[in-house]
């Protein structure tokens, strides 16, 4: 899931007359991740401190002159870095107080940007497409600067990447409706220029975004239809490629546009599957307002939005967990967060890492497929195409008669008090083609005839039983058990297993009253000594909850009767015992934190030259 | 000079043993130590610290306590006998059983008329001192535990004792016991453990201070017995104490490897009262500081990690000085390898056997400029290794092998033993009994004994030497022109013609002119000399740090020559570098010398103990430092 917090104004914005024009020219970072440098469209630089809200420093240049491009700041200097009118570069210090005092180079061409990244050296992009560090730039400013664009084609957009050592400079272009993107590799420098695929509507794209990612670059482009595209250009891709390659691109989202196009939108990548966009409604919203929304892109939906007041300016900024949105009269900050999403955690925890997903490929039936004949979307798709499809057919019918054979049993067991056949139901479950939506009442059935052992395979066996059953058998093994024992051990070893969403399970657990949660607490402790004294002994086998799963359910337990616990005398010496143990626990893994930290500065030392204990060598006297 | 072909040897597993006590002679400025394996070294203080004398140990010695008596030195052990050395000729002079079970310390008075031992069946006995002898007196009334430490008050009247879990005074005069100081045990586990008090010292004004096992270092009151003071100073032991001769500091050596420094000041200022105030800590050792001496201008401590350590107090010094510089003492001061030259052979000392290795045969191409040219052990067919262990309990003194590999002798204190060598395919050896024909031999031997007077002694008083006021280190005969070459211990160098009985020309040339500066101002001795069979005037010598060739027909470095010269020299070229050459030809390629040696091929043999290699053999230290600590 991803999620939008509450977000701040860093400052207020001064609408520009051209009303399709932001009032911001760019945002980038400081060496202090706390800092962000706002350059405005006309004449200032501002360096705030984001979580005070407060301006630390501003620039301004000239009455008459014009900031033409965002100010950067050059990470190996801490200097900033500024273009006035198109020619003139400025480099100044934190502490220079007055910007045109400060150091300025005229350079012979007109720029479009400088770009700086941590790790890299600031570069200079040409309006005409030529790249130069700037440090030899400006140790000859009045050096020719080359063509490398040709006459109509103009730049649209740019940034910079630096991965393993390697700096690159990205800008897209347009000439007479087609768009190009130029990868510039600098030292050695090298130049490839692709063209991008060519929208039906012929309009240009609304926004780019270029991100790293497993050595790659990923370009991200929004088209006004709401078509998202990505491309990949490989970090350390064959360089021989000559003339214009045509840059292949996937269709990563096609978002709700309504009716029209959008206007000036822009989308952002924060992770691998999640892109922030600004400047498109809410699909559920009425029109005309703006939101940035987050939208995961594996799986098309929607994750999480809020309301912009104001029209929306243009381009968005992300920064280390933090979306710059210039809207209205206010650029806000909003800070966000994207959790890893994957099948897994949509089913719930994994049982053991590794087995549990090679297994649930099988024992998760699709049963859209079965009981209505519907294609399964996404992923699932991918699952199947794998497996041959004579298998697929046996395995589905299998399940499905096993699943009514299992229903049957049930509906006449509850029909009929003195029918119950625990052990042809076991066998059913043991097939492992049975889960607990085919058959909802099979754990209840077992849990009200007192049939422990069934209700224990069921725990094991079913991947998706609901976390109401989960606590419901929790409840009645607890009751029937007032002594820690070894049948409850068992048991409750089963509980832990199953698999779980935190904030499905906390409701239900929270209905525990404390003599139960004292005594499930005491056994979570128990378990857990009993683990991490024989860890080596512990077998991954079906029986044995791993300690991550132990200690999973110790902090929801805690979490959900905290104050409770707290107040309960039976509790205290419990609570203390957990206390301690998890002092030392974190002990240990500050002190391993410590050792690793060491060994790995082992790894770093040179090695001495190895001397054996003998050797005949030659040495030279004068 | 050219290339050189060097054997770098490093198999040589020389192993200094622990540090166990130690015994300052202020009015000599000789220092004793005993170590681990009974043997006794002594330390000449007024002459760079030289190693003059070294008296070997046995297998059944132990000593776990020095004592001078004047000139006299005296130990005893946990064999239970109490030993004095006979210092001219290097051996025990008698020993004798005190009766009372294992030894554990051993003090004098400072008239020097009576010893006292502290012994494990908790009696403290006195021994009169006599002139050639000492003989039993009497025993202070006897206690339960053993007594460990023992202190005498400057009067003479009283002495404290250091037991297990408290201190004893005891009035000497009448034999009883007149104060009983309980120590504290150590808080938490340890208890249970009974505290032992592993040092006492009495002062003039009857306070006693002591270490103890559980780490502390306590002021008391020697009248009233009452507890003054407090000082926590580690988690483990405080092993050894030691006042300074005005009675002004104490300092503690502690389990972790640091000294720790009290002294007696008015913790504030301009206030009259005094009190024992914990002011410096030194860590110069990584283990146990078994034994220490404060003496006037340093602390000198020495422990489980087998170095002598010589921490000079720097506000005794005015000036930056030869003296005030910090002296690590790590191998002993004289040779343990000894290489035949003709035969590639070497000969390994250890206290109870000798190794016998030959070196590898090498290709005879010139390999240009390779610094690491190495090859396997295996290759090169090298080893061919013979023990003699030593039969008995007495330590090896010497040892020598001739240069034709023929011949190989060695030394107890009680024998001299010689043995014929035949090394071509098999080795074999035959004992031979000593005869005019290898008198010689046995005379190079005698010759390394009677270095320590100051003059030496060749072949039959064929003349002596002009005495020199500071011990030879090191020194040769010259194979063809019969001088004499001596290195002291200031760094002196001599050359003196056995032949014409005088210093030689280019001696006198070198006293005149004066040695170079940073030559006197290292700081290990030279510990052997040995010549260029083809060129005869050119002498090897080394030290710890460097080796050295001294080619006599180059011109003499003054003050102002660069000393140090031979990267220079590498940068020059060929025209420009002899105006730059001057005699000593030193290289400090090899580190952790205990042999250079110039074989009869014109190569050199390096013979390295790297100190890093005997630091992983000492056991672990109680107190590692711990990542970012």
């Amino acid at each position: 899931m991803a999620a939008l917090y509450e977000g701040f104004t860093l400052c207020g914005l001064v609408p520009t007359q051209n009303a399709s024009d932001s009032p911001i020219q760019g945002i980038e970072l400081d060496g202090d991740s706390d800092h962000a440098v706002v350059t405005d469209s006309t004449r200032s630089v501002t360096l705030y401190k984001v979580s005070d809200q407060k301006p630390l420093g501003s620039w301004t240049v000239k009455q008459g002159q014009l900031l033409t491009c965002p100010a950067v700041c050059n990470f190996q200097t801490k200097e900033y870095v500024v273009v006035s009118d198109n020619k003139v570069i400025r480099v100044w210090k934190d502490e220079d107080l007055n910007i045109d005092k400060a150091f300025k180079a005229t350079v012979s061409a007109d720029v479009w940007r400088v770009h700086s990244a941590p790790g890299g050296e600031p570069v200079v992009l040409f309006q005409r497409g030529a790249v130069r560090l700037l440090d030899s730039l400006l140790s000859a400013p009045q050096q020719p600067i080359e063509d490398v664009l040709s006459e109509e084609e103009v730049i649209r957009w740019s940034t910079n990447i630096v991965a393993e050592k390697q700096h690159f400079v990205l800008f897209t272009t347009e000439q007479k409706g087609e768009h190009f993107l130029y990868v510039q590799r600098l030292n050695p420098n090298t130049l490839q220029k692709y063209r991008l695929e060519r929208e039906d509507s012929g309009a240009p794209p609304l926004s780019f975004s270029a991100s790293l990612r497993d050595k790659h670059i990923n370009l991200l482009y929004l088209y006004p239809n709401g078509c998202v595209y990505q491309s990949v250009v490989a970090v350390r891709g064959p360089v021989e490629l000559e003339g214009v390659q045509t840059l292949p691109r996937s269709l990563r989202l096609r978002l709700p546009v309504g009716e029209g196009k959008l206007g000036a939108a822009s989308a952002v990548a924060l992770d691998e599957a999640h892109v922030a966009v600004v400047g498109m409604p809410h699909p559920s919203a009425r029109t005309g307002k703006d939101f940035l929304c987050i939208w995961n892109t594996n799986f098309q939906t929607l994750q999480a939005g809020k309301e912009m007041v104001g029209r929306i300016h243009g381009p968005v900024w992300c920064y280390l967990g933090k979306l710059f949105v210039p809207h209205g009269k206010a650029l806000s900050v909003i800070p966000y967060e994207c959790q890893k999403s994957s099948l897994a955690s949509a089913l719930g925890k994994l049982r053991h890492a590794g087995i549990a997903v090679s297994k649930s490929s099988v024992a998760v039936p699709s049963w859209n497929s079965l009981l209505h004949g519907d294609q399964p979307q996404g992923p699932a798709k991918i699952v199947d195409t794998r497996k041959s499809n004579g298998f697929i057919g046996d395995a589905q019918d299998l399940q499905l008669s096993v699943g009514q054979l299992a229903c049957h049993l049930v509906a006449r067991s509850q029909a009929e008090t003195a029918f119950y056949t625990p052990g042809a139901l076991a066998q059913l479950v043991q097939t492992q083609c049975l889960c607990h939506s085919v058959c909802p009442d099979l754990l209840l059935l077992a849990l009200e005839h007192k049939d422990y052992f069934l209700c224990q395979l069921c725990l094991q066996l079913f991947p998706d039983i609901p976390e109401v059953v989960t606590c419901a058998c929790l409840k009645t093994f607890i009751r029937s058990h007032q002594s820690i024992e070894m049948r409850l051990f068992n048991l409750c070893g089963g509980v832990l297993q199953t698999a779980y969403s935190d904030n499905f399970l906390l409701p239900h657990l929270k209905d525990l009253n404390a003599q139960q949660v004292i005594l499930f607490l005491q056994y979570l402790q128990f378990v857990y000594l009993k683990f991490s004294q024989d860890v080596y002994t512990q077998t991954p086998g079906l029986r044995s909850p791993t300690m991550t799963q132990i200690i999973d359910w110790l902090c929801l337990l805690l979490d959900a009767h905290f104050t409770v616990l707290v107040m309960a005398p039976d509790a205290k010496g419990l609570l203390s015992n957990l206390e301690s143990f998890v002092k030392s626990q974190v002990k240990l893994f500050s002190e391993l934190g410590k050792i690793e930290g060491s060994l790995q500065e082992l790894h770093k030392m040179k090695l001495s030259k190895d001397i054996s204990q003998y050797s005949i060598e030659v040495i030279e006297l004068f | 000079m050219g290339e050189l072909k060097v054997h770098r040897v490093r198999f040589f597993d020389y192993m200094p043993t622990a540090i166990r006590a130690m015994a300052f002679n202020a009015h000599t400025e000789r220092l004793a130590l005993a170590r681990m394996d009974g043997s006794v070294e002594i330390f000449n203080f007024t002459d760079h610290y030289f190693q003059e004398k070294v008296i070997p140990g046995k297998d059944s010695r132990s000593i776990e306590s020095l004592c001078w008596v004047g000139g006299r030195l005296f130990s005893a052990g946990l064999n239970g006998e109490i030993a004095e050395y006979d210092l001219e000729n290097l051996r025990p002079k008698y020993s004798l059983e005190a009766y009372g079970g294992p030894i554990w310390t051993v003090i004098s008075n400072t008239q020097g008329t009576q010893l006292a031992i502290g012994c494990e069946d908790g009696t403290v006995k006195l021994f009169e001192v006599l002139e050639e002898h000492i003989q039993f007196e009497r025993n202070l009334d006897r206690q339960k535990g053993r007594i460990i430490s023992l202190s005498w008050h400057p009067s003479g009247t009283h002495i404290a004792a250091g037991m297990m879990d408290m201190i004893r005074v005891f009035d000497v005069p009448t034999g009883h016991a007149v104060q009983r100081l309980l120590v504290d045990r150590g808080i938490g586990g340890s208890k249970s453990r009974e505290t032992v008090v592993w040092s006492v010292a009495f002062l003039s004004d009857h306070t006693v201070v002591s270490g103890d096992s559980a780490g502390k270092v306590q002021v008391w009151d020697g009248h009233t017995g009452t507890l003054v003071k407090t000082h926590l100073v580690t988690k483990w032991d405080v092993l050894a104490l030691s006042v300074s001769k005005d009675e002004s500091s104490v300092v503690a050596g502690t389990s972790e490897g640091t000294v720790i420094q009290f002294q007696f000041i008015a913790p504030t200022l301009h206030q009259q009262d005094k009190e024992w105030v914990r002011t410096r800590t030194f860590k110069n050792h990584t283990h146990d500081v078994r034994a220490l001496a404060e003496i006037e201008t340093a602390i000198v401590s020495g422990g489980m990690d087998t170095h002598l350590v010589v921490r000079p107090l720097l506000e005794k010094f005015d000036e930056k000085s030869h003296a005030s510089g910090l002296r690590k003492i790590h191998f002993p001061h004289r040779n343990l390898v000894s290489c035949a030259k003709k035969a590639g052979l070497l000969l390994f000392q250890f206290p109870g056997q000798l190794e016998l290795w030959r070196l590898g045969d090498s290709d005879g191409h010139g390999e240009k400029h390779t610094l690491s040219k190495k090859r396997e052990m295996e290759e090169i067919q090298s080893i061919s290794l013979t023990l003699f262990k030593q039969k008995g309990e007495d330590h090896i003194c010497c040892s020598a092998l001739s240069s034709c590999g023929g011949w190989l002798a060695y030394s107890t204190v009680s024998s001299v033993r010689i043995y014929r060598l035949q090394t071509d395919n098999n080795i074999s050896i035959t004992k031979v009994l000593p005869n005019p024909e290898l008198a010689m031999t046995t005379k190079c031997i005698h010759i390394l004994r009677y270095t320590s007077h100051g003059s030496v002694l060749v072949f039959q008083l064929h003349c002596i030497v002009p005495v020199y006021g500071s011990c030879p280190s090191a020194m040769g005969i010259h194979p063809t022109t019969n001088n004499l070459t001596m290195v002291h211990a200031d760094q002196q160098l001599f050359e003196y013609s056995i032949v014409e009985k005088q210093y030689t020309d280019w001696s006198r040339k070198l006293q005149k002119q004066g040695l170079h500066n940073v030559w006197l101002d290292r700081d290990t001795p030279v510990t052997h000399v040995t010549f260029n069979p083809k060129n005869p005037n050119q002498v090897v010598l080394h030290d710890m740090h460097m080796f050295c060739i001294i080619d006599q027909s180059l011109p003499l470095p003054d003050q102002k020559t660069q000393f140090y010269n031979q990267m220079t020299l590498r940068s020059l070229s060929e025209q420009e570098r002899p105006s730059h050459l001057h005699a000593f030809k030193i290289c400090k390629t090899f580190q952790d010398l205990l042999c250079v040696s110039l074989l009869d091929d014109q190569s050199l043999v390096v013979v390295e103990r790297p100190l890093l290699a005997i630091t992983s053999q000492l056991p672990a230290p109680v107190r590692q430092k711990k990542f970012a600590t």
